[in-house]
């Protein structure tokens, strides 16, 4: 049998990893809460920003947590680009369009990214990936612990631009009624805009708490997407909150999943539960509309 | 152009493809219109029902793997015969079909919710095909060599190809029946307005089963003849996404809800694939950049495909009132 601190330690990393979920999933929600549609880029958009990240260590030497600090700003540029002038023109407005062009968009970074990059899989090497830090009889992974920190700083961030700023104001309008907001003179395709650049500028972070221990490669945000898409489902499309508590909990069970079956099929327990809340329960735990 | 005229174009191609490939094709061009004939037959299954029942689904890799994985299996592991094998695998992948379209319609999902589920349905079956020893596990399986037209394996690969030819001309045929057919007028019903459908009296759920059985059955049909071909299957072949992605590509870039529609798209994505990747060098990937461009172009410009856009164009030239947009 495993040893409880085995246990203990896969639920604190499950925790820890469910943080850097909950930072992508957030991205995902909050674009879905506003404009109402399914993103298929932001896996893709998640791999940019890891390749930004690795490359500014490569390039500049910058580390991978300062790096974060120069492709924030980049990413959200080319989010609000993103919306502005591709998605936003060229789907028409409806949602099957979208969902299309957001799935053509992904196929196109991604390999791009292939081409210029091949598919070797890039790494970043430094000193502290390997630190640890002892909370009591737990030894906890200190990249890990960081990610954790960051990610609920960000949402907490989050909160305070999406309820004490104009803007936010103004996305939250928009998100309640598209035509009355634009009825007392909110720029609704601005609005649109920004929510994709916040969602994309989640992905900057998250790349930046990823890379100290993980890989890119042009696949990698693909892997990361789907889970991403089931706690959005979990928490309710469109809820913050539900992102947050549904990326915790999707770590968990996923470090649990691998504890018990391996590494391969602990990404079955994610599926399944995925599946489970779309037929059972599709607006999810925190979602209002179905 | 009537629909009639769409087809007899169609077949006129597919004509014209087999005299060429039995005069005389260098085998490299004999193997990209094999692979083209391929993707129509999977695209036509997405057709049935990302077109004419408006439901995009994002995992037809799990019908298409089922049914690729089945002939193997039962002619590797089983030694049963070819055929034999290839009915087994429609079969089982209409069955397939059928059980994710009862979970899912009975849940009432569509539009993102159905997308995401049918994707997260292929996800599954492509990580149990990858870890199950049955299916050969992650080094994938073979299918011997035996050369003869009881096998389903041919030394000539233009009387392959002459085969698959037969199976997309079915196609047409199957969805030239449908457009005529109750069961089609219920379908794009249901696609334009599914409560309005209902509140008529359709049995929407028994039209999206059906629809989703026979979708899932031609696709799976496409995946035992792709085994035939290329004799070996793996996990991310079988059940990866790129085939949910050319079916869903070819369906759209060609024209939805349209006869010919999948057979002009997987042509033409394909055929300006392998011109892309002549005049780049080979450069991995740049095939499927120029793909998501053009299905990103599709939207923006000619909602309706290639096959809408002409159809509006000859309208225009002969100063009849084009065709009502299709909300898909």
């Amino acid at each position: 049998m495993y040893s409880p601190i085995i246990i203990f330690e896969a639920l604190a990393n499950g925790l820890m990893l469910g943080a850097v979920y909950a930072l992508i999933a957030l991205g995902l929600t909050l674009i879905y809460g506003v404009l109402h549609i399914v993103n298929f880029a932001h896996g893709a958009l998640l791999t940019v920003a890891m390749y930004a990240i690795w490359l500014a260590f490569e390039k500049f030497g910058l580390d991978p947590y300062l790096a974060i600090l120069i492709v924030t700003p980049l990413m959200f540029a080319l989010g609000y680009a993103l919306q502005r002038f591709i998605i936003g023109p060229s789907s028409h407005g409806s949602d099957n369009g979208i969902l299309l062009v957001t799935l053509g968009l992904s196929i196109v970074i991604q390999n791009l990214l292939l081409a210029g990059f091949s598919s070797d899989t890039l790494t970043i090497a430094t000193d502290y990936a390997f630190g640890v830090v002892p909370i009591g009889p737990l030894l906890l992974s200190l990249p890990r612990v960081i990610g954790l920190g960051v990610s609920l700083l960000t949402a907490l961030l989050l909160w305070f631009v999406l309820n004490r700023t104009d803007i936010g104001k103004a996305i939250r309008a928009v998100a309640k009624e598209r035509l009355g907001a634009s009825l007392v003179g909110i720029n609704v395709a601005h609005v649109y805009a920004m929510t994709f650049a916040l969602g994309t500028a989640c992905l900057a972070i998250a790349a930046g708490l990823l890379m100290p221990t993980f890989y890119v490669s042009p696949t990698t945000g693909a892997a990361f997407v789907l889970v991403a898409f089931t706690i959005v489902v979990l928490g309710g499309m469109g809820s913050i909150l539900g992102a947050l508590i549904g990326g915790l909990l999707i770590g968990v069970v996923e470090a649990v999943f691998s504890l018990f079956l391996g590494d391969s099929l602990g990404q079955i327990g994610i599926f399944l539960i995925f599946i489970l809340v779309l037929l059972v329960k599709p607006t999810g735990l925190f979602g209002a509309r179905g | 152009m009537t629909k009639n005229f769409e087809l007899i174009l169609a077949l006129a191609f597919l004509a014209l493809l087999a005299v060429l490939a039995l005069v005389g094709l260098p085998g490299n061009i004999l193997n990209l219109f094999i692979f083209m004939m391929i993707v129509a037959l999977t695209a036509q299954g997405w057709n049935m029902l990302g077109g004419y029942g408006g439901l995009s689904s994002f995992g037809h890799a799990a019908f298409f793997g089922t049914g690729a994985y089945t002939t193997t299996i039962l002619q590797t592991t089983f030694g049963i015969n070819a055929w034999i094998g290839l009915v087994c695998g429609v079969a089982l992948g209409a069955l397939v079909g059928a059980l994710i379209g009862f979970l899912s319609f009975r849940a009432g999902l569509k539009g993102s919710y159905f997308a995401l589920i049918t994707l997260a349905f292929a996800e599954v079956l492509r990580i149990l095909a990858n870890s199950w020893d049955f299916t050969g596990g992650a080094s994938g399986m073979m299918v011997s060599l035996k050369n003869s037209f009881w096998d389903l394996q041919f030394a000539d690969r233009r009387y392959f190809f002459l085969i698959l030819v037969v199976f997309v001309v079915l196609g047409l045929f199957l969805t030239r029946w449908l457009e005529r057919s109750a069961f089609g007028a219920y379908l794009i019903a249901l696609r334009e307005n599914d409560q309005a459908a209902q509140a008529l009296g359709v049995d929407i759920f028994r039209i999206k089963m059906q629809a989703i059985t026979l979708s899932a059955a031609i696709t799976s049909l496409a995946g035992c003849l792709y085994v035939q071909n290329f004799l070996f299957i793996d996990a991310n072949v079988a059940y990866g996404s790129w085939i949910s992605i050319e079916a869903l590509f070819a369906a759209i870039v060609g024209g939805a809800g349209t006869i010919a529609g999948p057979l002009i798209g997987s042509v033409l994505l394909l055929g300006l694939g392998e011109i892309t990747k002549s005049f780049s060098g080979g450069i991995p990937g740049i095939d499927l950049v120029v793909f998501g461009i053009i299905l990103v172009l599709c939207v923006a410009f000619a909602p309706n495909g290639v096959r809408g856009y002409v159809a509006d164009l000859y309208r225009r030239r002969m100063n009849r009132p084009p065709s009502s947009p299709k909300i898909v």
